[in-house]
């Protein structure tokens, strides 16, 4: 029996981090709060260290075979750990001095570990108590705000939450009751004890990892958190929680026993996902809004290869790449919104292009890459997650997702089109409109995090194919 | 060599991108040395071409992009390609020339369409599908920008149609791309290889689908009847070097799709589907045709020829799959026609949007109603736009007249209902002599007083152009003996 706590270094980073953050936070004065977040960026680049080591050593389980240490678990620790210093970089301006600076990061560090440990975990009780820790901190990290919109959006967090936490936990009971045990290995056989409760049971647990992922049907509080949370906040839990949750889906539908068609069950939900945030995302004016409506289309698209989870030998790399590519994609389109809080609706971007070329350029970088158009790294995703559900005999949900992209380019197009056309109307110069907004360099740090990001999204769309996660594939 | 032809404009672009503080008189002249040295290069290629052995390609190059998934970084050129890329950096160039005199924002407009040319050349030389891919969807994108940003009128409203429509279709070659990767074993994107297996044959539905897919994603960017309406308001709302490099170059990249990867690589399902497509280009040659002739606008009455013109090409792309009672020979002469009017269409309507560019320039208008007797105040216009239009009707003399010969030679040769097709060239012979009538004879229009005459810019920019479509129209031959082999390739490969 493996029991090497070393094994889960990149999590204890994580944790360690948050604690950290919380005792320095709770000592420093307000005017030296920085000294956390510095504590929480250094953590997160700990953690993404071990976790590159931990991905060159070789697969195993520990502990009682509760955690898989698997390129899975390694590259969502990867991921994870570098969206979160970026959420935490892009928040710079937002944070620094602001009456919930330490809480918020160490929030956004147990977050962080609770969304890599639902990755990691192979057993039901470890993905309950992951649970748990992922969602408990985005409900705090939502109301900080205080506004009436952030306490709204956080009840509807929370209540969503609890719902679907129960579910969760009844479906961990049920399967326990079946399987007499919780590890993910047991479940295969259990399809030989009574196949309609081992099948109730596992889409009660899949239910809690959907509300976590954002996808339908557990997907009502993301537009409304996304819009309400300050930008920090809507840009971690639009991402970091979706990473986490959708590798965890990843591993138990692989394991689940052929109690019910898991395939056809997941397509349904993934056709259902992108549709209602492609079509809900057409109306919206205020980007964060329309962003969170886009995340839950994403999910859509990212449950592509969970529905073929072990039948394609392309589901799980083309996962990883897809997640990789859609968190730097998502996070560098928040870093635009972070980097000029006063545009708050889309019609407020005109003239962008001209008076900030370089974050309107990542701006385009994100949005495209959002939509799938090469080189970026979400058309990687794409192409890798549709060639594997067809592969995985679901044709039907390529075409499906591929006329689902189609549409999403119309709402991403209602944001781009004003931030490339000038703003020449007299009246906005007149009022002052646009210089003010403008004045360079405001939040240097929320721009340089965008433009970074939005490199990343290139530089990962040419080359993710040389990674090893890729070639790996046989 | 092939790399730098194709990525020079994209170093161009950035340069220009970067360079905020360049003067406009810099940026314009910085545009026209980019493109003339990338004519240059692509005039070595040319110089140094042999014909390469079936299925082999000249100037070749690979390297490892994408293992996994089997794609790689792979161009080449063979005699389909070849004049494509030459088409390109003439049109592009011309271009260049014509926005000399570009008053809006002429540097980021050199460093867009620099980028755009890197797209087009791109798709040309690529030999790997998701290479062409990549191309293939950049050039929508760039564009879009050209349309939204330089255009005029309802531009915005024009770029999104464009956007979307283009965007459907290269998602749905996407799809059959998909398909023709899994079909193959070992899986690949590699067009040589998925040439060499055409990976669907004996799969019966499966490669109707597949083709289905990649026919009606080509078919939008080519386009064809039903897929053309967002061709006409594209068109008329972009700024006339916009719908030059639309029009002469965008366009092919459909057609191009057809006999780079339609044909050889699915060939039991074109030769099966090849009865609908040869009545998709009878209808895009009569319909194009006819509704030109209705226009009262002269932009989209040129927008709508390409309709027709396109028509030709799929005319004869569809006769070539007709294998059973119909010999090697005409079917070889009708690719070879596709591909010269795939160029002669390139350098004609090229030339055509940007003379029309120059009604748009000095009254604002393409209004046939405000125009007349143009040839009075404005003589060199009035002998440029006769000659294009003549070129453009396919009078012998011209390239048009080359392509379109060889298109119903080999098409009828191969099946007799082509002939239902020839009534096109009458209307369209019609409607240029109207369009000359309207535009230059006849009592001044409104706006006709005062008409300036073609500055420098503008006959350097559209004389190359007619130029080389007289050049072709004479002697052929150095065009020809580049296509005609490719030409006999596809062919053979379509009749496996």
């Amino acid at each position: 029996m493996d029991e090497d706590p070393l094994a889960l270094l990149p999590e204890i980073c994580l944790l360690a981090g948050a604690i950290a953050t919380l005792l320095a936070g709770s000592f420093l004065p307000r005017q030296r709060q920085w000294i956390a977040r510095i504590l929480a960026a250094l953590a997160c680049i700990a953690a993404a260290a071990a976790a590159i080591v931990a991905l060159a050593s070789p697969t195993r389980s520990v502990f009682a075979d509760s955690y898989a240490v698997d390129p899975l678990t390694g590259t969502t620790r990867l991921v994870v750990a570098a969206a979160t210093l970026l959420v935490l970089l892009l928040g710079t301006e937002e944070l620094r001095g602001s009456p919930r600076e330490s809480e918020t990061c160490c929030l956004l560090l147990l977050s962080a570990t609770g969304a890599t440990v639902l990755a990691g975990t192979t057993d039901l009780l470890v993905l309950a108590v992951a649970y748990l820790l992922t969602s408990i901190p985005l409900y705090a990290l939502i109301g900080s705000t205080r506004t009436a919109r952030a306490a709204e959006a956080v009840m509807k967090t929370y209540l969503l939450g609890a719902l679907f936490g129960i579910v969760m936990l009844l479906g961990v009971t049920l399967l326990f009751a079946m399987t007499g045990g919780t590890g993910y290995a047991g479940l295969s056989t259990a399809g030989s004890v009574v196949p309609a409760v081992v099948a109730v049971g596992a889409v009660a647990v899949l239910a809690g990892l959907l509300f976590e992922a954002g996808a339908v049907p557990g997907h009502f509080w993301v537009p409304d958190a996304a819009q309400s949370a300050n930008t920090a906040a809507a840009a971690f839990l639009t991402t970091v929680p979706k990473v986490g949750s959708l590798v965890a889906m990843f591993r138990l539908v692989d394991a689940l026993p052929g109690v019910a068609d898991w395939p056809l069950l997941v397509a349904a939900l993934s056709a259902l996902s992108m549709t209602v945030g492609t079509f809900a995302a057409f109306a919206q004016r205020d980007p964060r809004r329309l962003l969170g409506w886009s995340t839950v289309s994403q999910v859509g698209f990212l449950l592509l290869p969970v529905a073929v989870a072990g039948r394609a030998p392309l589901a799980e790399p083309s996962l990883l790449i897809y997640l990789a590519g859609y968190a730097v994609s998502n996070l560098a389109a928040f870093a635009v919104i972070a980097a000029v809080p006063d545009r708050t609706d889309l019609a407020g971007y005109r003239g962008l292009g001209t008076s900030r070329p370089w974050l309107a350029g990542a701006l385009l970088v994100a949005l495209l890459s959002l939509v799938g158009t090469p080189p970026t790294a979400v058309f990687l995703g794409k192409l890798t997650t549709f060639t594997a559900a067809w592969d995985g005999g679901l044709a039907w949900l390529v075409i499906v997702a591929a006329v689902n992209t189609v549409a999403s380019l119309f709402y991403f197009l209602r944001w781009l089109a004003p931030t490339f056309t000038r703003a020449a109307r007299a009246g906005d110069m007149a009022e002052g409109h646009v210089d003010r907004r403008d004045l360079r360099g405001s939040r240097p740090w929320a721009e340089r995090t965008a433009v970074l990001a939005a490199a990343g999204v290139l530089l990962l769309g040419v080359g993710a194919g040389s990674l090893p996660i890729l070639v790996a594939v046989p | 060599m092939l790399s730098v032809v194709v990525f020079l404009p994209l170093v161009g672009a950035a340069v220009l991108a970067a360079a905020r503080r360049m003067p406009d008189g810099v940026a314009r002249w910085t545009w026209v040395g980019i493109t003339l040295t990338d004519l240059g290069l692509v005039v070595g290629l040319w110089a140094a071409y042999r014909t390469p052995p079936p299925g082999g390609l000249a100037f070749a190059e690979q390297v490892r992009w994408l293992p996994s998934v089997g794609s790689s970084y792979h161009v080449g050129v063979d005699g389909v390609s070849l004049p494509l890329l030459a088409l390109t950096t003439v049109v592009f160039t011309a271009c260049a020339v014509y926005a000399l005199t570009e008053r809006t924002r002429p540097r980021t407009q050199a460093a867009l369409f620099c980028f755009l040319q890197t797209t087009c050349l791109g798709v040309f030389a690529a030999q790997d599908l998701i290479l062409f891919f990549l191309f293939f969807d950049l050039s929508i994108v760039a564009m879009y920008f050209v349309i939204a940003g330089w255009g005029h009128g309802t531009a915005a409203r024009s770029a999104l149609k464009f956007f979307l429509y283009t965007f459907t279709g290269s998602l749905a070659l996407l799809v059959g791309f998909i398909g023709l990767y899994l079909a193959a074993d070992p899986h690949t994107f590699d067009i040589p290889e998925l040439v060499a297996a055409a990976p669907l044959q004996g799969s019966g539905a499966v490669g109707g689908l597949v083709l289905a897919a990649v026919l009606v994603g080509l078919a939008v960017k080519t386009p064809t009847f039903p897929f053309h309406t967002w061709l006409p308001p594209a068109h008329t709302d972009a700024p006339a070097v916009g719908s030059a490099v639309l029009a002469g170059v965008l366009l092919k990249l459909g057609t191009y799709g057809f006999v780079r990867i339609a044909m050889p690589m699915l060939p039991e399902a074109w030769r099966a589907w090849a009865g609908v497509v040869v009545a998709v280009g009878v209808v895009s040659v009569l319909y194009g045709a006819l509704v030109a002739l209705a226009q009262s606008n002269v932009k989209r009455m040129i927008a709508y020829t390409s309709v027709n013109h396109m028509g030709y090409v799929v005319l004869a792309v569809g006769a070539a799959g007709v294998v059973t009672g119909s010999d090697a020979a005409a079917r070889q002469v009708a690719v070879s026609g596709a591909v010269t009017q795939m160029v002669s269409h390139g350098l004609i309507t090229g030339a055509l949007f940007l003379l029309a560019g120059v009604l748009h320039r000095r009254a604002g208008s393409y209004e046939f109603a405000d125009f007349g007797g143009l040839a009075g105040p404005a003589p060199r216009f009035a002998g440029f736009f006769a000659v294009a239009a003549f070129a453009s009707l396919g009078l012998p003399g011209f390239s048009g007249f080359i392509a379109e010969f060889q298109v119903f030679t080999g098409s009828i040769g191969a099946t007799g209902w082509a002939a239902l097709a020839l009534p096109g060239i009458l209307i369209t012979a019609a409607l240029f002599l109207r369009a000359i009538q309207r535009l230059l004879t006849g009592a001044p229009g409104p706006k006709s007083a005062g008409f300036g005459d073609l500055r420098p810019a503008e006959l350097l920019s559209t004389g190359p152009l007619l130029i080389l479509a007289v050049v072709i129209g004479i002697l052929p031959r150095f065009l020809l003996d580049v296509i005609e082999p490719a030409a006999e390739v596809v062919v053979s490969l379509v009749g496996r």
